[in-house]
C-alpha cells in the first residue's frame, strides 16, 4: 500500500492530483473506524498530519483563518475569545479524540452533526479550498451539498476557514445522552450581532446538513430593542423566536431520536441560546 | 512500511502495513499489551497512548503517522519495580475491578495530574470522559485521582 507523507501544502496538492484514489487522513478519528470496522480497504493513504502549515491559525483585519489541521484540543485552548467555537470543539468526542480530529476532518466528513459546523454556519464563514491548479472560496452552505457530501472535488483538499470576527456574544449548545462521546442528537449555535442588528441561528442533526433559521433569524432582528439591552428578552419573543426555529429543521426518526424530539430540542435551545446571549450583551459580557 | 518510533524510551523499527492501528503495531508486533483492544472506534479510551506527549486513542492512529514520532504506554508509569503514584492509588482506592479499562484510565488520570495537579471533580470527569468503565461507577476512579494527586511522584 502506498503512503503519501507531503510535509507542505504544495507536496500535498501534488500526490493529491497524483493519487485522486488515495483516501486523506489528519486526525483519522473518522477513517480508522470505517478501517477498523472493515467499512473502508483505501489503496494508498494521503497523510496530512505532517503539514505544519495547516496547523495554524490567524486573525487581522477582523478576520480569522482556521487552518484545516488545527485540532479542537488546540482550538478550543487557543481560540478562547470565540466562545461558540470554544464550546463546540469541547464538546467533540473526548480528550483522546479532540488531541486528534482536526476541524478540517469535520468539514471533510460533513456529517450534518459535526459539532463545529454549525458554529461555522453561525459565523457564516467561508471554507478555503486549493487543488494544484486553483484556489477557491465557498460561503459554507455551497460547500456542504447533503448528508456527507461536500463540494470537495477530487484533486482538491480543504485549507481551512475564514470568518470575519463579530465581536458580541454567542454560544453553542447540543443535546445528546451524555456530554461526550456523543454524536448530536440536536446541536446549535447562535451568534447576536449587534452591530449589523442581526442574529444567526444554525441548527445542526436536523436536517440533512446544517441549516441556517431565517424565519427566526429575522423575527428576532426586527424583535430585538437594538439601542436599549437593559430591556432583556421579553418571554413572548423567545417563544416565536422558539417556534420560528422549528420551521427550519426537518428531522428524522433515528436510532439517536425520534423527528419530534428534535424539533423540541430545537424549540427549547433556541430559546435558551438567544436568551443567554441577550443576557450576556445586556450585561456587557461576551 | 517500516515505521520508525521511539516507544517508551526505545528506539523501534516495525514492518507493518501504513494503516495498521497504533495499538496493533504496539501489541501485536512489540508485544506491548497493556494498552488494551476493545472498541475500535475510540469510544472506550481503553488504548489510550501518549503520541508526543498528547493522548490518543492508539486504535485511531494509523502507524505511519506514528512514524518519527514519541510514544509512551502505561508500561512506561512504573519505575524500577515500583508502580506510579496513579497505580498506587487506583489499588487503594479500590477503583480497579475487572481490570480491562485501567490501563486506559491510569493514562488518562496520569495526563490530567501532569497537567493539572490538583484538578476539581468535574474536571477530573471531564478528562476522563473518553474512558468507559463497565464496573466501578466511576466514583472510586474519581477517588482515586483524588488519592494520587496527594502522593509525590
Amino acid at each position: 500500500m502506498d503512503a503519501l507523507l507531503p510535509r507542505t501544502l504544495e507536496e500535498a496538492l501534488e500526490a493529491r492530483a497524483a493519487h485522486p484514489e488515495a483516501a486523506v487522513v489528519a486526525g483519522g478519528t473518522d477513517l480508522m473506524v470505517a478501517v477498523n470496522f472493515g467499512r473502508s480497504r483505501p489503496a494508498a493513504l494521503l497523510d496530512l498530519s505532517r503539514v505544519e502549515s495547516s496547523q495554524t491559525w490567524q486573525r487581522d483585519d477582523g478576520r480569522v483563518f482556521v487552518g484545516a489541521g488545527m485540532t479542537f484540543a488546540r482550538i478550543a485552548r487557543e481560540l478562547r475569545e470565540f466562545r461558540p467555537l470554544v464550546e463546540a470543539s469541547r464538546s467533540v468526542g473526548s480528550p483522546q479524540i479532540r488531541n486528534r480530529a482536526t476541524i478540517g476532518g469535520n468539514l471533510a466528513t460533513g456529517s450534518p452533526a459535526g459539532d463545529s459546523i454549525p458554529v461555522l454556519a453561525a459565523y457564516d464563514a467561508d471554507v478555503l479550498l486549493a487543488s494544484r491548479a486553483r484556489e477557491r472560496r465557498l460561503p459554507w452552505h455551497e460547500f456542504f451539498l447533503g448528508p456527507k457530501q461536500t463540494a470537495l472535488a477530487p484533486d482538491e483538499l480543504i485549507v481551512g476557514v475564514e470568518w470575519r470576527v463579530v465581536d458580541a456574544p454567542g454560544s453553542f449548545a447540543k443535546v445528546g445522552t451524555r456530554n461526550a462521546m456523543v454524536i448530536a442528537i440536536a446541536g446549535m449555535c447562535l451568534q447576536l450581532d449587534p452591530a449589523g442588528r442581526t442574529v444567526r441561528l444554525a441548527l445542526g442533526s436536523v436536517a440533512p446538513t446544517v441549516v441556517r433559521a431565517p424565519e427566526a433569524e429575522s423575527f428576532a432582528a426586527g424583535a430585538i430593542a437594538w439601542d436599549e439591552p437593559e430591556r432583556g428578552l421579553p418571554a413572548a419573543v423567545a417563544t416565536e423566536f422558539g417556534r420560528l426555529a422549528i420551521s427550519a429543521a426537518r428531522p428524522i426518526d433515528d436510532v439517536r431520536a425520534s423527528a419530534a424530539y428534535r424539533n423540541h430540542v430545537v424549540d427549547v435551545l433556541a430559546r435558551r441560546t438567544l436568551t443567554w446571549a441577550i443576557d450576556d450583551w445586556r450585561d456587557g459580557r461576551c | 512500511m517500516l515505521i520508525r518510533s521511539r516507544i517508551n524510551g526505545t528506539e523501534c523499527e516495525v514492518d507493518v502495513s501504513p494503516l495498521t492501528s497504533l495499538l496493533t503495531m504496539l501489541r501485536d508486533e512489540l508485544g506491548l499489551i497493556g494498552s488494551k483492544n476493545a472498541c475500535e472506534q475510540g469510544e472506550c479510551g481503553s488504548c489510550s497512548v501518549w503520541l508526543d506527549g498528547d493522548v490518543v486513542c492508539s486504535c485511531l492512529v494509523p502507524a505511519v503517522q506514528a512514524d518519527g514520532c514519541d510514544v509512551r504506554t502505561v508500561e512506561d508509569l512504573a519505575e524500577d519495580g515500583r508502580l506510579h503514584p496513579v497505580q498506587e492509588a487506583f489499588l487503594d482506592a479500590g477503583a480497579v475491578q475487572c481490570g480491562f479499562c485501567t490501563p486506559g484510565l491510569i493514562v488518562a488520570a496520569a495526563d490530567l495530574l501532569a497537567r493539572e495537579p490538583h484538578p476539581s471533580d468535574e474536571a477530573i470527569r471531564e478528562a476522563l470522559a473518553g474512558n468507559l468503565c463497565r464496573c466501578t461507577g466511576y466514583q472510586k476512579i474519581v477517588d482515586a485521582v483524588h488519592l494520587a494527586e496527594e502522593t509525590p511522584a
